[in-house]
Parts: C-alpha cells; sequence; structure tokens
C-alpha cells in the first residue's frame, strides 16, 4: 500500500494543490516508482486517497503515454523516430539495438533486463539519434557508444555516458 | 566569441558557470527582483513588458504584455501562473537547454510574472521526460526559498509567491495551454473551447496566465535594463529581443544558438551552424517546428521574425529549425511528422482524431508505392477539413506538412504513385492500427 509507507511524501505532494485532483499524475508516478508500472491495485488507492471513483483514475493514466499499465523490462529504451532524428540515423539506431538484443519496438527481451519503445520527439533534435533508458537521456548515438551503454547497464545498472546538464553545441574551452 | 551579444545564454556561456544560485547571483542575478519588489508597481511592470515589445516564445507568438492585461483587475480570489516547460514541438530543445543550464534565469522570471499579475502561486508544468530538468528545477527552488526569493515575505516584503514543479506525463498536446491547465488539475490533457479563456477562466477556473519558458527568462534582463533597450534588439516594432534557435538536421553544427530577431536563415544556417554537414545542397528546411510548413532554398533570406516567416508562408513557431539535404524524400518526410500528429492527437475533435489516421493511411501507402492519383485530391480534401475545424491549434498543425511538402514537391509524390502504376500495385493497404 503507497498510503502506509509514503505517507509524508503524499502528504507534501497533496499539500501542493489548492484541489486534490491535481495530485493525480505525481501519485501515479509515485505508483510507478513502486512497482515499475501502474497496477490496479495503485489506481484504486490513488481514488481513495484523493476522493475520485476508480475510471476517473484510469481515463487519467490510459491517456499519458509514460505510465506504463503494464510490466515493462528493468531497462526500458525508448528511441526517438521522429523526423529530427530520421534524419541522421534513428532508424538504423533501432535497427543496431534490434542486432544486439534481438527485440523491435514493444518487445522485451526474455530475461526481463530491457524494453524497446520507438517513441515520438523527445526535444532533443540537435543531439541525434538519441534514446532515453529510463530517467536519463543518450545523444549524438553512435555502434560503439551503444555498446559501451549496454554493457555498462547490463554490469554496473549504470552508464558514464548519459547526459548531464544539456546544453549544445557545448561553450569554447569546455572539455567535450 | 559570438557575433551577436548573448542574452538568455550569456551566463551559461562563461567557463565554469554551474548554475548555482551563487553562480546566478554573481552574474548579477535576482537584482531584477530586488529592484522591482515592492519598489515598481505590478501594473508598471507590465507597462513595461509591454512596452519592450516581448511576445511569446512558445510559438503563438502573442505579446506577453498584452496577455497579462487581460487578467481582470478587481477580481479578489486567488490567480496563478504557469509556466510552460512541456517542451515537445518537434524540433525544439532551448527550455531544456534553459532549465538545466540556468534554472535561476527562469525562477527569477516567474517571480516577477507573478508579482505582475498578482498570483501568489506559479506551477512549472514540465515534461515528464525531463526527469534531469525537474530535478534541477527543484534543487534550485529550494536554493531560492531558502535565500528568500520564493515562499512567504519574498525578501522580507509582503508578497507571498510560491513555486512548484508539476512533471507531464508524455502527451504532446499538454503544450496547449488550456490542455496544459486539464493535464495540471489531473485531468486528460484535451483543449478546451475558448472563449473563455485561461486570463478570466484559468486553472481551477481562476484567473491564469500561461507563458513559456523563453518567454519568462526574458524578464529579469527587460527589468534590469529597460524596455527600450529591448526594443531595440532584433526586428522592432514588431519582433523585438533575441531568440534561441534550435538548428537540427542536416547541418555542420546542430545546437541552440541565440541570435536577434531578423537575421536570415542563410545566416543562421551558414554561419551559426556551421552550414550543411557535407557537398549536398540544402533541399528544404522546417523553419518552426513541426507545425510550420516547410520552406525551400528560395526561403533563405527571409528574415527570422513572426512576420517575414508569416509572408513566406510559414511561421516562426518555436524557434525549431530543421534543415534537409538533397536526396531527402520529402514524401517520406512529411509522413514522419503525419505519423507524429496520429500519435498525439487528442482525441476530442473528430476532424483531427479521423483525418489524422486516414492522412497517415494515404501517405503510407503512397511511400510503399502504392497509390494512386486521386489520392493527391484525398489528401488535400482531408486537409482542408481539418484546418480549422478543431478546438485548438494542432488540427492547422497536422497538415502543415503534407500541404507544404505537396506545394513544393508535389512532383516526388507523382513520381511515387506512377512507380505504383508501372508496377500495377494500386490497391489500398489494410487498416492499419497504431504503432
Amino acid at each position: 500500500m503507497l498510503k502506509e509507507k509514503y505517507n509524508d511524501e503524499i502528504a507534501e505532494i497533496l499539500a501542493r494543490y489548492p484541489v486534490k485532483r491535481s495530485a493525480l499524475l505525481p501519485l501515479l508516478y509515485l505508483a510507478q516508482r513502486e512497482q515499475g508500472y501502474v497496477t490496479e491495485p495503485a489506481m484504486q488507492e490513488i481514488a481513495g486517497i484523493l476522493k475520485l471513483t476508480p475510471p476517473q483514475v484510469y481515463e487519467t493514466a490510459t491517456f499519458y503515454t509514460m505510465l506504463n499499465l503494464k510490466p515493462v523490462g528493468k531497462f526500458h529504451i525508448q528511441v526517438c523516430k521522429s523526423l529530427m532524428c530520421a534524419l541522421v540515423g534513428s532508424d538504423q539506431l533501432i535497427g543496431w539495438i534490434h542486432a544486439k538484443l534481438g527485440i523491435k519496438p514493444g518487445g522485451t527481451t526474455a530475461d526481463k533486463l530491457f524494453t524497446l519503445s520507438a517513441v515520438e520527439c523527445l526535444a532533443a533534435c540537435g543531439t541525434a539519434p538519441m534514446m532515453q533508458i529510463n530517467d536519463d537521456y543518450y545523444e549524438r548515438l553512435t555502434e560503439d557508444k551503444l555498446d559501451h551503454i549496454l554493457a555498462d547497464l547490463r554490469q554496473t545498472g549504470v552508464s558514464s555516458l548519459k547526459t548531464g546538464p544539456f546544453m549544445w553545441p557545448e561553450p569554447s574551452g569546455a572539455k567535450s | 566569441m559570438p557575433k551577436h551579444e548573448p542574452i538568455l545564454l550569456k551566463n551559461m556561456l562563461q567557463p565554469g558557470y554551474r548554475g548555482s544560485l551563487a553562480d546566478y547571483e554573481r552574474a548579477g542575478g535576482y537584482q531584477a527582483l530586488r529592484k522591482v519588489l515592492g519598489k515598481v508597481s505590478p501594473a508598471d511592470v507590465t507597462a513595461t513588458v509591454m512596452k519592450s515589445g516581448l511576445r511569446g516564445r512558445g510559438g503563438a507568438g502573442f505579446p506577453t504584455g498584452v496577455k497579462w492585461g487581460f487578467l481582470p483587475k478587481d477580481y479578489q480570489g486567488p490567480r496563478y501562473l504557469c509556466c510552460n516547460a512541456d517542451e515537445s514541438e518537434p524540433g525544439t530543445f532551448k527550455d531544456r537547454q534553459l532549465i538545466e543550464r540556468d534554472p535561476h534565469q527562469l525562477i527569477e522570471g516567474i517571480v516577477i510574472a507573478c508579482y505582475a499579475i498578482g498570483a501568489a502561486s506559479a506551477y512549472i508544468y514540465i515534461r515528464g521526460e525531463f526527469v534531469l530538468g525537474a530535478k534541477i528545477l527543484e534543487q534550485a527552488l529550494a536554493e531560492a526559498r531558502a535565500a528568500g526569493y520564493v515562499g512567504k515575505h519574498i525578501l522580507g516584503s509582503d508578497s507571498t509567491i510560491d513555486v512548484w514543479v508539476h512533471r507531464g506525463a508524455g502527451a504532446y498536446i499538454c503544450g496547449e495551454e488550456t490542455a496544459l491547465l486539464e493535464s495540471l488539475e489531473g485531468k486528460r490533457g484535451l483543449p478546451r473551447v475558448k472563449p473563455p479563456f485561461p486570463a478570466t477562466h484559468g486553472l481551477y477556473n481562476k484567473p491564469t496566465v500561461v507563458n513559456n519558458v523563453e518567454t519568462l527568462a526574458n524578464l529579469p534582463h527587460i527589468m534590469n535594463r529597460g524596455a527600450e533597450w529591448f526594443a531595440s534588439i532584433g526586428s522592432p516594432p514588431k519582433s523585438t529581443g533575441t531568440r534561441v534557435f534550435c538548428v537540427s538536421g542536416h547541418v555542420a553544427r546542430p545546437g541552440n544558438y541565440e541570435v536577434p530577431m531578423g537575421i536570415t536563415f542563410r545566416e543562421l544556417i551558414y554561419e551559426q551552424a556551421g552550414g550543411m554537414r557535407s557537398d549536398k545542397k540544402l533541399k528544404a528546411f522546417i523553419p518552426g517546428g513541426a507545425s510550420a510548413p516547410f520552406l525551400t532554398p528560395d526561403h533563405l533570406d527571409v528574415k527570422l521574425d513572426f512576420e517575414s516567416v508569416a509572408q513566406a508562408g510559414s511561421m516562426l513557431g518555436s524557434g525549431g529549425v530543421t534543415v534537409m539535404e538533397e536526396g531527402t524524400d520529402m514524401v517520406w518526410a512529411a509522413l514522419r511528422l503525419m505519423e507524429f500528429f496520429y500519435h498525439e492527437s487528442c482525441g476530442k475533435c473528430s476532424p483531427c482524431r479521423e483525418g489524422s489516421s486516414w492522412l497517415v493511411q494515404i501517405m503510407r501507402r503512397i511511400v510503399n508505392k502504392r497509390g494512386q492519383m486521386s489520392d493527391l485530391e484525398t489528401l488535400t480534401d482531408l486537409c482542408k477539413n481539418i484546418a480549422g475545424r478543431t478546438v485548438c491549434a494542432f488540427g492547422d498543425a497536422e497538415v502543415a506538412p503534407i500541404m507544404s511538402t505537396l506545394k513544393h514537391w508535389r512532383h516526388e509524390y507523382v513520381t511515387l504513385i506512377h512507380a505504383a502504376e508501372a508496377a500495377n500495385l494500386i490497391r489500398p493497404e489494410p487498416v492499419g492500427t497504431k504503432q
């Protein structure tokens, strides 16, 4: 149950808004953080907290693509396939991932480690091709970089190749 | 050194600038707020912004001061400011940089805007994917609260202004201001029918202003250096100030470039972004995000200001400039953008919901060399019945790629259809499912 485990955090979220329903997306995120996806019991509990009906929670949850209503792999790879990325090789990137992990968009590896999704614009058009894995962006990708990132994630769960505070082009004199 | 004096990117271009409160204060940050709070009346702040000529940087280009002026003067209840950080227009990636590299510049702008419109609460609606950006904003807000720039009794005055970060969850339409409000209220992000406008019936049905990140980030500079200074930059009187243009596609140096409005596309693409990435010549460019009609090499000397781009048959929009080289298949390019709009249509209005699906199917069969000549008429007919017939501007936006490529590169559509005819493959594909 979310309420027992996250009582303080829930109270802090509710305090931000004069109307309870505004806390719906933050609470759905909380549920997703807890279980990897948004479960039906979680939606029912959130409905109770916000004094909504379960269908009100469900109709909102189904509108937003970032809320997973089904389990996904430990690492959710989202490759931007919109035009700006496609111009400089996002289809190729999806091809590399397919070759390396054996999954197409929508698929999850048998070991439940990786899920691949092809998504629309992630606002990194100047540093394409790019992908988001869980919370992190990875940009200006090459096949070598992809190998490096996948190996890092398998070994340690994190990769140093993720983007930090974004700026492109970088200021002159900064290390690249 | 950049040829043009940067305003918004100035701090972050300094070596070692990390965007912390100390960095920002050292660079003169929060001086505008000190100068304004309790010393300049809210009405005078609005008048200054009006006089500066600042127009919205999110896409529509509406004059910011005028927008503020629409709030009811005598209303006693709560008012809200929403910062639109739902940057999702394909081709646009400037707000991300402004947020992650200089968060206090935005926060100072937000507090000044709140003071001007009399709002005690502001919500920064940031797209869900910007996890790092949201984290950086939260940290910066904590610093600003501790230093008395945000929260109760700001700088010892009787002004209370609190600012919250609210994450979206992956829906392009939530960048539309009334859809943003619906989403912030915990609902599906469906645009509202206007009027009434957010100025009178916005968040929780209260008077509300929704401003883009880049718009708000300009405010400290306008209050510091004056409306006349700002109005002298760019392409006055109608397009004042700089814009952070996002250049993507087949250029040598893609990225964010802040230049005064009114320079030409040629200058932006060939001088700032280093020209084309290879020997291949420029074939087409999108001047203002995916919603803006495509332009051709003949338009390279068009000025980057609101009026000039509109006159050329497109729009300056969000400032996302995407460049395509010779050899790019324009029908394929239009299909890629159409797939985006199909995926992001919120489903509220029938012409857009049904039309986007129909448009994608026809475009797919043309690209797959299964089209027929009458498809071109159907495309045009559909586009004409979507644009202007929806609650929000999404309908106008989604037909832009097809209409403009049909206008400038109709022969490419015809070639694909001739190939289909020659191979005798003219039959409709089965109805596709959503990806």
